[in-house]
């Protein structure tokens, strides 16, 4: 049997390797994909904890499902918001939404 | 045992893809490293039992959403495509690192302060019945989730209608 | 005793003022005049009908009650309160009555007089606003309440005086009334405020006094003063309190040095000056000392020899200066000065005898004082009102334009002359019992005093018809005339003229033969200081010494000034330039002014506060707002729009809070 702690650190490594990848890169599409990896280590995590700490109920297995759903239209919209900057700025970087700020 | 040594290769495969995800220059290769760690978690998904999950996870994320990042980066990324790479500043680089390894040792911090490892139990290897999932679904009592299922279809439904509005092409 | 309507002696004035200064610009002149004139008038006759009932009624203790219709407590503060009322009185009857004529004399005056000027209505306005104001003065039943309308009156004499505000003049002429007597007013709240600090009180209820107080239903009862408690706390309070209280008058007063304003404050309208400036608004420092008397002889009686020598310097030098002074107003303006001072002389030397408090003495020089208060208001208003009527046929104030007038404006020549007559101190007319009562009382006191005044009511008589001479006789001023021949005034402004000659000579006729003879029902038997009744009897040495003074000074005058040409006058002034130079300048009083305020107080006290004010006062809170301009300046640029910024941000909130909590 695996112990609980090896997956919460498993999850907590893939956040922060999330992180990271969301503040060092400049290209908004990579930003993306590591935003994805953030949103998958919190699925393990809620799965883990559900089926080795409360194995009777189900709360933690419907947070990745439902996590699973969102994730998946977030990135619809965000994608179909960084079409649209790229045809307006004509560039990928995150570097170019700050203009519009002004 | 056996679990052990499944969870130890997928546990490889999931941090050694993430983390080359993150560090290659090519979005390209970032996509597909995005693939493999997905792959991995759905692994981890089976190994813990949550077939469906394992299941949805394979389904939606891994063929649905790498799919789409695929079809983004063709559209968007026309000059990394071409070669033309991401210069990473390495002051960046470096300030990242820190903060995550900092934000890493706080979750750790946490995590030896909470006895999480003695509460553990054994369980047998039987997976969650389909049909207790079902009813969990689409069941109105206290602690089943028609509501939020219900909510989420229409989240859906507004989210395909929102994506299509910001990127519909403009009428010249 | 029903003295409910007097509360209309104030309201009608304050309802006027009110209708001709919001709706007055809508309505014709004649109408604004009509109003004016009209509510001053029911004035006049309530004030009569007070006066009459008041009289008429009978003595408690052979005294006058005092009878106090009205109060009511406006500013309560603890044990002290401000209370607005109206308190009648022997003195302030007898004001009611100088007031209300004097001003209906000029209202209807003012008909003719400011006929077609600009802002008619708006003079209505102030007119009935001043009366208003000097009522109240008068019937003030606290000190405070005489405080109140006393600042009134000032600021009514500033609008008055600037009336002419599009010419600088005036301008001037106005701020500086107001300022010079702002300045002593400091001192009278100074005073007020010391008095009712230590004694608890502010009313006008003096104890030892000996008049019965009947206070009307409802009104606010008297706080009786504690003078115990003042006297404990320091023995010169109570002096030093009615002396800077008496500053305060002094200012209002034109007492030298604080006189500088009454010449300038000609620039206003001549009947203006007749109302405010000679027969109300100056005398009310005078009113003041005659209201706070029974104090002053209480608690202060030899504190008095201040207000003595202050009002002889006063009357001398004013009538040093009214001798050399061209123009016929300045004439007037300080002449008005002097006799004001003779009126403060005969309050101040009324020191208590060996006897009781209030014996012969003392009734003489309180009840002179008074008396002529009364008649100078009706002659000099005459006189000022007199020489409007020759402005305005002259169209102009200077005496080099006049000469030879008597056969153009007889109503205006003979009024003139009887009031000359009048204040030159000639028996049978009004001026000789006042004066020389007032002459008498200083001989009392001292012979030095009593030879000086008497010196000073010889210049009187002197400046007073070099004036007349100047203007009536002497060679005419042929080319002016042949362009515009001056001719007698309308009927609107020879009535008042006319009236108030009649009330001198009737007067004077009355209390010269009942002086001589010992008449009662004289001036005496209403005012006077211990408020029984005073039998007047002129000293016979006294009476003759000021009548012969004053014919041979007539006499000079007419032998210098009456002739074509002025052969002597001429001689004098070659003699001595620099001093006439000097009194034409009026001793460059105006010029020592001038120096301090400038050199000294703008220059060393105030340029420094000036400075303080700017770059500390105002710089600290420059700084503060500039720090916080910084500040918001520091924080801007974490707005950036740089979203992963804000993640790390974000993120690295989220740890330190972790580690905070995990930690505590």
């Amino acid at each position: 049997m695996v112990p609980v702690h090896y997956y919460f650190i498993l999850s907590a490594l893939l956040f922060f390797i999330g992180v990271y990848g969301f503040i060092s890169r400049r290209n908004l599409i990579a930003m993306l994909i590591s935003v994805e990896l953030i949103l998958n280590a919190v699925e393990i995590n809620f799965a883990a904890f559900n089926r080795l700490l409360f194995p009777g109920q189900l709360e933690g297995f419907f947070m990745s499902l439902f996590g699973i759903g969102v994730a998946a239209a977030e990135t619809a919209v965000a994608i179909a918001i960084i079409i649209n900057v790229y045809r307006n700025f004509n560039s990928d970087n995150v570097d170019s939404i700050q203009n519009m700020k002004r | 045992m056996a679990n052990l040594v499944m969870f130890i290769i997928l546990a490889v495969v999931i941090l050694g893809s993430a983390v080359l995800c993150v560090t290659t220059k090519r979005i390209m290769r970032a996509a597909t490293f995005l693939l493999f760690v997905l792959f991995g978690v759905a692994g981890l998904y089976f190994l813990l039992d949550y077939t469906y999950l394992g299941a949805a996870q394979i389904a939606v994320y891994a063929g649905g959403v790498t799919m789409l990042y695929v079809f983004a980066i063709q559209m968007v990324g026309k000059r990394s495509l071409q070669g033309l790479v991401e210069r990473v500043k390495l002051s960046r680089v470096a300030f990242g690192a820190i903060l995550s390894l900092v934000g890493f040792l706080t979750v750790v911090l946490v995590l030896l302060k909470n006895q999480f490892m003695y509460a553990a139990c054994q369980v047998a290897d039987v997976e969650v019945p389909m049909k207790e999932i079902g009813m969990a679904l689409v069941g109105g009592d206290k602690y089943q989730y028609v509501l939020p299922f219900e909510f989420i279809s229409v989240f859906l439904l507004a989210c395909i209608i929102g994506g299509l509005a910001i990127a519909r092409k403009e009428e010249k | 005793m029903e003295y409910s309507y007097s509360i209309f002696i104030l309201l009608l004035p304050l309802f006027s003022f009110i209708i001709l200064g919001l709706t007055g610009m809508k309505m014709s002149h004649k109408l604004a005049g009509y109003i004016g004139t009209c509510s001053l008038g029911i004035v006049t006759i309530l004030s009569y009908l007070c006066a009459f009932q008041y009289f008429g009624a009978d003595r408690v203790n052979d005294i006058y009650p005092t009878i106090v219709p009205y109060n009511f407590t406006w500013l309560p503060l603890g044990s002290l309160h401000f209370d607005l009322g109206i308190l009648l009185d022997p003195i302030s009857v007898v004001m009611l009555i100088v007031i209300s004529t004097v001003s209906l004399m000029v209202h209807i005056y003012s008909f003719g007089y400011m006929h077609g000027e600009k802002g008619f209505q708006r003079y209505y306005a102030f007119l009935s606003l001043f009366t208003m104001s000097m009522l109240g003065l008068v019937l003030a039943t606290n000190i405070f309440q005489m405080y109140m309308f006393w600042e009134l009156v000032g600021v009514s004499s500033y609008l008055l005086i600037g009336f002419y505000y599009p010419l600088k003049p005036a301008i001037a002429a106005s701020k500086k009334a107001f300022i010079v007597t702002r300045f002593a007013d400091m001192f009278f709240l100074i005073g007020i405020l010391m008095f009712g600090y230590f004694t608890h009180s502010f009313s006008f209820n003096f104890a030892g006094h000996g008049a019965e107080v009947i206070m009307g239903e409802g009104t606010t009862p008297f706080i009786m003063a504690d003078y115990g408690r003042a006297i404990t706390a320091g023995a010169m309070i109570i002096p030093t309190a009615l002396t800077l209280m008496f500053i305060g008058g002094a200012g209002k007063s034109a007492m030298f040095p604080l006189h500088i304003w009454l010449p300038d404050a000609m620039e206003g309208p001549t009947p203006v000056s007749a109302l405010i400036h000679a027969a109300t608004m100056v005398v009310a420092g005078v009113f003041q000392i005659a209201r706070m008397f029974p104090l002053w002889m209480a608690f202060a009686p030899h504190t008095l020899s201040i207000v003595v020598w202050v009002g002889v310097f006063t009357a001398f030098y004013a009538a040093a200066v009214a001798c050399a002074q061209s123009d016929i107003k300045r004439v007037l303006a300080f002449s008005t000065i002097s006799q004001i001072a003779f009126m403060m002389v005969a309050l101040g030397v009324s020191l208590p005898g060996h006897g009781a408090l209030y014996d012969d003495h003392t009734q003489l020089g309180y009840m002179a004082g008074m008396f002529h208060l009364f008649t100078h208001a009706m002659f000099k208003a005459c006189l000022f009102l007199g020489a409007g009527c020759i402005i305005h046929a002259v169209h102009s104030n200077e005496m080099a334009l006049m000469g030879g007038l008597r056969k153009y404006m007889p109503v205006t020549h003979i009024t003139f002359l009887i009031s000359c007559l009048a204040i030159a101190g000639i028996p049978f007319f009004s001026g000789f019992s006042s004066k020389d009562e007032i002459i008498t009382a200083c001989f009392q006191y001292s012979p030095v005093v009593g030879w000086i005044m008497t010196g000073i009511a010889a210049m009187t008589a002197f400046y007073m018809f070099r004036l007349y001479y100047g203007i009536f006789w002497g060679t005419e001023n042929k080319e002016a005339h042949a362009h515009h021949t001056p001719h007698e005034a309308p009927l609107s402004m020879t009535i008042p003229l006319i009236v108030l000659c009649v009330i001198t000579v009737g007067v004077g006729i009355y209390s010269t033969l009942g002086g001589f003879l010992g008449w009662e029902g004289s001036f005496g038997s209403f005012v006077s200081a211990s408020g029984k009744d005073y039998i007047i009897h002129f000293d016979t040495q006294i009476a003759l010494t000021s009548t012969v003074i004053a014919i041979l000074s007539i006499c000079l005058a007419t032998y210098i000034y009456k002739g074509e040409s002025q052969p002597i006058a001429d001689r004098l002034y070659k003699t001595f330039p620099k001093l006439h130079r000097a009194a034409y300048k009026r001793f460059y009083q105006d010029e020592i002014w001038q120096y301090v305020t400038h050199r000294i107080i703008f220059r060393c006290v105030s340029t420094p506060i000036a400075w303080f004010d700017r770059h500390v006062v105002d710089g600290t809170f420059n700084f503060l707002a500039w720090g916080a301009n910084e500040a918001g300046e520091s924080i801007r640029p974490w707005q950036s729009g740089d979203v992963r910024q804000y993640a790390v941000w974000f993120l690295t909130g989220t740890v330190a809070l972790t580690l905070i909590l995990l930690c505590i």
